[in-house]
């Protein structure tokens, strides 16, 4: 328990020695994705081999350090997941890629034995090879601020966490700032909520503090719903301290004692990596009833979530933590006046408050430096879909999404045809860029512009084989499925334009249901309830503003033209191909092909249910699918 | 079916008997039971002073809980975005196919799967995914699922 | 306080709530489906949204005036959205409005019918849902719910029950009890609130007015009617008349023509009841306790204190049966022996629970037949004046039937508003006799709208504190206080309806000002009564002497036992 200032600088210097002690430092990547690929086995087999080799593993940062020796650890995302396991050798900043346990009897002999690279398992792009992490384009063109240490630390020690100089802005706050000093600090740097539409946190934070009501809450929203997108998962599985450091800052700023961080159900690995976290900055002195002997008190609590997008939303958040349905209220009152257990809250989402440690310990103008005038800072972005380097990036605000795509996504997967991009999933308002757009600048306000947010920050890259309108369908079973069901423009609505969609889909729409479509759309989206009603017509008067030609297609030419909808496919039978072999006739449920055995057959289009088996079956290639 | 409800007030007391833990105790319960029995929901009303008809409507508010009993392996097929547009949708069809299910029917009659989607798992980079009681499997195709399930049957694969 | 501009109108607010009641002030009428002054403000259905001067669109019910605002009520894109919304509720809907019991009165219709909504034209994959028709008091229709949460909010926010709640979530959310069990296996106390504030015909008090007309009808049934005081002052807003009229010399005159033999006022066994409750006090009070005294009127508070507070039933529950059941039986010890034509006692109350009180089998005879056998509403009556085809505006008046042709004293006639069973059993209980004391007892604060009122009277020496609480949640946090040692009371009086019997579930909808003007005329009509004191009507002198002789127990108290199966 670390009662005052002295006592974690001390502190601080002794993990610093233990972690400099170790000579090689393996980190595997133990977020969710490389879990998947068998990162934990990759971690366990490196350590059985070190063991059998008998040589010096220490799998956890000690404080008192013998001598030196190997540190073999999980650290949290490094967000190029498209290529894990991952496998970080520091202090030579190696990335090994694609790591399996078959690698790992090589890369203890020729990296931790002999110092040497398994070359192997870099990575390569256009035939170059790159060594280190932050040489790979992917890496390079990135500002990795927020998630800077994600994948560089043990995401399950306080001690390399403060080692690296976690909890100095905490330090600062309590014994140099205070509160009235943190919220225009954070006022002036410019800090803008990370999940929603931008709302200046330094302004909240003081509106909080100004209120008369003594119990007051920080609320911290991981309730990272939108498909696609996972920056809030990594920092709290990769990182979880900078998160728990950027609440109890918020909590000195708005003079709260508690807070609640909500996390949806779906990501449990966070959950077991922020309860450990708190419990050792528990043991630490650094959360609970006397903060390193300052008398100020901070309690965390974690909420699970249960399952409901719409908990995103922050009305039906604090409604879930109350053990309620998740449905948003009307306001006022707003949040900061009655929020959780009807007092004033901050309600800030994972990247907001994970900003705020590294704007209190570098400074304002540090932190201006980075992004645009109105909107600091870095974002980041989970960039998923039809790209090559899928994965999570972090860039300054105001990039273009040529950059983010291209330049660090590495383009179109399997080098297709760049179609649209969807930024912001269903509750940032999903837009769907075409190709003209790709130059668009991505910050609060440009998004704004074009009535959207930047929301969680998913950018789902789609290539040419994307059917628009099957897109928009998609979405709308998305948000039909995750409305609360209590304002009627969203609960009717979504389920009608859903249907609507269908009905194009299937290559039943006409003139009328795209009419009927447009002017629903507009009524959801300006007469809903919530920020995620009123967004959930987005996908479609986006797609209708950019796509609308595909949408004619579909009515009137029945005609998918990325060849998606089934329902528009016609097959016919290639004469110069078909060998009478009459298989796909067999085949045919509905006995829609006839034919002449060795001479070519033909498919009835009237009878035809567009199911593929005939493709499928055939031998020759003869059947052709328009 | 008889209930162990000395066991769900242990789980209340542990959560605390105030409204707002009513989700937390809905989740500790269904852990251990792997459902809310409606018997159950009921006791937790009284216990927790809250009307049924309020425990009733949490519970079904939320997808992760549920009102029947699930199988031994619950297969959640992730339809997210980034899931959806690398074709998540045939392997969905392809695992209920094989075992025999549909959106009315998730579980199979040896109550040993239990097939659902789920909107979105966070794990995008390795899409389409599924999940089989939480453990990720990325890049899935229709093939591989289907070969999952046999593995998982067979007891070649633990979840 | 400031001024804000309404269509271009400069409009001063003070201290509204919300934009929709500024607009209300000056003669807007917002469409709304979910906002209710006196509940918890929603803001689901979207339909009250108004449009500010950026073209923005906010909804009026959870909107703050601010100064220098300004809203415009009804602009072409808002008519549009209002259509849209309609069209998509209507779409979800069933529309056999000509078949459905809330035809003319539904919400719903008038705004379909107000926009003009011409078509629906989305596709229609409505299944149908049973009915349920489980409970004495009123029908759940699902086919007909539209999500608005006005009867959850109502049982929860006022009655502190929470029978029904949403279940499930987007367009499959639905209302409903519990596992969607019927109304009649759940904790439902009958007080048929919900269907008072349905906006449709989702939830609608039960109609038994077939069974009357039958009755009516047969010339071996001898039909004898009882009316309760809060009736005669609702009833008249059906016809036209303006609210608050008492018509009670109509009903008389309606119920004769329809083919009713005798007619009597329930204000008669109101008396009855306050001179049995008043004496139960008194031996309380010579017994020491046990204090306190709850009142015992309201059906639906004797099937909650049954569910939630069976420590009261019996005990601190005053024993006396309802009027109604007092004159049940009254009744039944006049006309219930004729061989010759057999009686149906029948009541006409503002109550839905009381559909449920006729059934008990506490007031049940031996011989299986119900001491009333069947309880109408004043909507059912209403009704069956308009099936009749009886000009009610202009009927004359005609006096009611001996042996109770007087009809009772003004003490009976406040039982039909909250704080007046207390206030007529102070007012029998007190040795003063004086109207000064009378005047005394108006202003000590049993009277008026807040949902807990306490007064302390001296009655004769003795300090008695008063509790008077209306809505079951109300009273929760009463019994709850009392428990915690918090408060402490002689004497309380529940009724389960806002403002007591005046704003039963029974009567047309009314909310506060029309209910106002309910309260005044039955203080009206207690001013303008010669005999002011139960004891002292001749009546009240006539049945404790020649009908009951003595059998008070037995024909005016009760033992409930729905607790001791």
């Amino acid at each position: 328990m670390l009662a005052s200032r002295q006592e974690l600088t001390a502190f601080r210097e002794a993990c610093k020695a233990a972690l400099n002690a170790q000579k090689i430092r393996i980190l595997v990547c133990a977020g969710t994705g490389c879990v998947a690929g068998g990162s934990l086995d990759v971690y366990q087999r490196l350590i059985d081999i070190c063991k059998e080799k008998q040589l010096p593993v220490s799998i956890e940062l000690e404080e008192e350090v013998e001598h030196e020796s190997i540190g073999i650890k999980k650290s949290g995302c490094h967000g190029f997941c498209e290529m894990g396991p991952l496998v970080k050798i520091e202090p030579m900043g190696w990335l090994y890629l694609k790591v399996s346990v078959n690698d790992c009897e090589e890369i203890v002999e020729k990296t931790v034995v002999h110092g040497e690279p398994v070359e192997r398992l870099f990575y390569v792009q256009d035939g170059k090879t790159y060594e280190k992490q932050f040489d790979i384009p992917f890496y390079e063109k990135q500002t990795r601020v927020v998630l800077g240490q994600c994948g560089q630390i043990d995401a399950d020690s306080i001690r390399e966490y403060i080692a690296e100089g976690g909890y100095t802005a905490l330090e600062k706050a309590l014994f140099e700032m205070g509160g009235e000093q943190v919220c225009d600090e954070i006022e002036k740097s410019g800090l803008r909520g990370r999940g929603g539409g931008g709302y200046p946190a330094g302004k909240k934070w003081a509106q909080v503090r100004r209120q008369k009501e003594e119990v007051r809450y920080i609320v911290c929203n991981g309730d990272e719903g939108d498909p696609g997108a996972f920056m809030d998962r990594s920092i709290m599985e990769g990182n979880p301290h900078r998160m728990l450091e950027g609440m109890v800052i918020a909590g000195i700023a708005a003079d709260a004692h508690d807070g609640y961080i909500y996390v949806r159900a779906e990501y449990p690995l966070a959950v077991k990596r922020l309860k450990r976290a708190i419990e050792e900055a528990e043991a630490c002195g650094i959360l609970g009833e006397n903060i390193l002997g300052t008398g100020f008190a901070f309690r965390m609590h974690i909420n699970q979530g249960a399952g409901a997008f719409v908990c995103g939303e922050g009305s039906a958040l604090t409604a879930s933590i109350e053990g309620d349905r998740g449905m948003p209220r009307v306001k006022p009152p707003r949040t900061v006046e009655a929020g959780l257990f009807g007092k004033p809250t901050v309600l800030n989402n994972v990247e907001t408050f994970a900003n705020v440690p590294l704007i209190i310990a570098n400074g304002v103008d540090w932190y201006r430096s980075i992004g645009t005038e109105t909107s600091p800072g870095t974002k980041a972005f989970a960039i998923t879909g039809n790209v090559k380097n899928t994965g999570l990036v972090e860039i300054p605000m105001g990039a273009t999404l040529r950059e983010i795509i291209f330049d660090i996504g590495g383009g179109i997967k399997n080098d297709e045809e760049f179609k649209a991009v969807q930024i912001g999933g269903p509750s940032g308002g999903c837009l769907t860029f075409g190709k003209e757009q790709l130059d668009f600048t991505l910050d609060f306000d440009s998004l704004k512009k074009v009535g959207a947010m930047i929301g969680s920050g998913g950018l789902v890259v789609m290539d040419e084989h994307t059917c628009m309108v099957e897109v928009a369908r998609f979405f709308m079973n998305f948000t039909q499925n995750e409305s609360c069901g209590k304002c009627v423009p969203c609960r009717e609505g979504t389920k009608r334009m859903r249907e609507i969609l269908e009905k194009i889909v299937a290559g039943k729409g006409t003139l009328e249901d795209l009419e009927l479509l447009e002017e629903l759309a507009e009524t959801v989206s300006k007469t809903a309830l919530c920020g995620l009603g009123k967004t959930a017509a987005n996908p479609i008067l986006s797609t209708l503003k950019y796509f609308k030609d595909e949408y004619i297609a579909h009515v009137v030419d029945k005609k998918c033209p990325a060849g998606v909808c089934s329902a528009l496919k016609t097959f016919r039978i290639d004469e110069t191909k078909c060998r009478g072999c009459s298989l796909c006739a067999k085949k045919c449920p509905v006995g829609a092909i006839s034919g002449e055995l060795k001479s070519p057959f033909v498919i009835d289009s009237e009878k035809c249910i567009q199911c593929g088996a005939c493709q499928a079956s055939c031998n020759f290639g003869a059947v052709i699918c328009e | 079916m008889e209930f162990d409800l000395k066991r769900i007030d242990e789980i209340i007391d542990a959560c605390g008997c105030e409204a707002k833990n009513l989700i937390t105790v809905l989740q500790n319960v269904q852990a251990e039971l792997r459902y809310l029995p409606n018997e159950v929901m009921e006791h937790i009303a009284k216990r927790m002073d809250i009307s049924v008809a309020k425990v009733f409507s949490v519970a079904t508010f939320y997808e992760n809980f549920s009102l029947n009993a699930k199988g031994e392996y619950v297969i959640k097929i992730c339809d997210g975005t980034a899931c959806h547009v690398r074709k998540s949708i045939p392997i969905l069809t392809k695992v209920r196919e094989l075992l025999e299910l549909s959106e009315e029917k998730p579980t199979t009659d040896d109550m040993m799967f239990t097939v659902e989607t789920v909107s979105c798992l966070g794990a995008c980079g390795l899409a389409p995914v599924l999940t089989v009681n939480d453990k990720v499997f990325p890049a899935m195709t229709p093939e591989k699922a289907e070969q999952l399930i046999q593995d998982i049957k067979e007891g070649k694969i633990e979840c | 306080m400031g001024f804000m501009y309404i269509d271009d109108m400069k409009v001063e607010f003070e201290n509204e709530k919300n934009i929709l009641e500024v607009t209300r002030k000056i003669g807007i009428e917002l469409p709304t489906l979910c906002y209710y002054s006196e509940l918890s403000t929603y803001g689901a259905c979207r339909m009250c949204m108004v449009e500010n001067e950026r073209g923005g669109f906010e909804a009026a019910c959870s909107t703050l005036p601010r100064e220098g605002m300004r809203i415009k009520t009804n602009t072409p894109a808002l008519i549009k959205h209002r259509r849209m919304i309609l069209e998509l509720l209507l779409a979800a809907h069933c529309r056999d409005c000509t078949t459905c019991d809330k035809s003319g009165a539904c919400r719903l219709q008038e705004l379909a019918l107000r926009y003009g909504v011409k078509s629906v034209r989305f596709e229609d994959h409505r299944q149908k849902k049973p009915l349920d028709t489980s409970s004495k008091s009123i029908v759940r229709d699902p086919n007909k719910c539209i999500l608005c949460g006005d009867c959850v909010r109502v049982c929860r926010e006022k009655q502190g029950l929470g029978i029904l709640d949403f279940a499930y979530r987007g367009s499959k959310m639905r209302v409903m009890p519990a596992f969607d069990r019927c109304i009649a296996d759940t904790d439902c106390v009958n007080c048929g609130q919900c269907a008072a504030v349905c906006p449709t015909g989702a939830i609608t008090v039960k109609d038994e007015t077939d069974i009357m007309w039958k009755y009516l009808n047969d010339p071996t049934k001898r039909v004898v009617v009882q009316v309760a005081p809060a009736v005669r002052v609702a009833l008249g807003e059906q016809f036209g008349l303006p609210e608050g009229t008492n018509v009670m010399g109509k009903i008389v005159k309606a119920l004769k023509m329809m083919g009713v033999d005798k007619v009597f006022d329930t204000v008669v066994s109101a008396d009855m009841t306050v001179v049995e409750e008043a004496g139960e006090f008194l031996e309380r009070v010579a017994a020491g306790g046990p204090f306190p005294m709850f009142t015992s009127c309201c059906p639906a508070w004797i099937k909650y204190a049954e569910i939630k507070h069976p420590e009261l039933i019996n005990k601190n529950i005053s024993s006396c049966k309802s009027p109604m059941q007092m004159f049940g039986a009254v009744i039944d010890e006049l006309y219930g022996n004729d061989s010759e034509r057999e009686l149906v006692s029948i009541a006409v109350m503002p109550c839905t629970a009381k559909k449920y009180e006729v059934s008990r089998p506490e007031f049940t005879r031996k011989d299986g037949k119900r001491i009333v056998e069947l309880s109408l509403t004043t909507q059912e009556l209403a009704n069956m004046i308009k099936n009749a085809g009886i000009d009610f505006a202009n009927l004359e008046e005609e006096f009611l039937d001996a042996p109770f042709d007087m009809g009772g004293s003004g003490a009976g006639v406040i039982f039909g508003v909250t704080g007046g069973v207390a206030e007529a059993v102070i007012r029998e209980c007190a040795k003063d006799k004086t109207t000064a004391y009378i005047k005394e007892m108006r202003e000590v604060g049993v009277r008026g709208k807040k949902s807990l009122k306490e007064a302390v009277i001296n009655v004769d020496g003795r300090e008695v504190r008063i509790a008077v609480v209306h809505g079951l949640k109300a009273a929760e946090d009463l019994i709850v206080s009392m428990n915690q040692g918090e408060a402490y009371y002689d004497i309380v009086e529940v009724m389960a309806c806002p403002e007591g019997c005046i704003g039963g579930a029974g009567q047309p909808f009314a909310l506060r000002p029309r209910r106002d003007k309910r309260a005044k005329a039955l203080y009206r009509t207690d001013n303008d009564m010669s005999v002011k004191y139960s004891s002292k009507n001749p009546e009240t002198v006539y049945v404790f002497d020649e009908v009951i002789k003595d059998r008070n127990h037995e024909m005016l108290h009760v033992h409930y036992h729905r607790n001791e199966k």
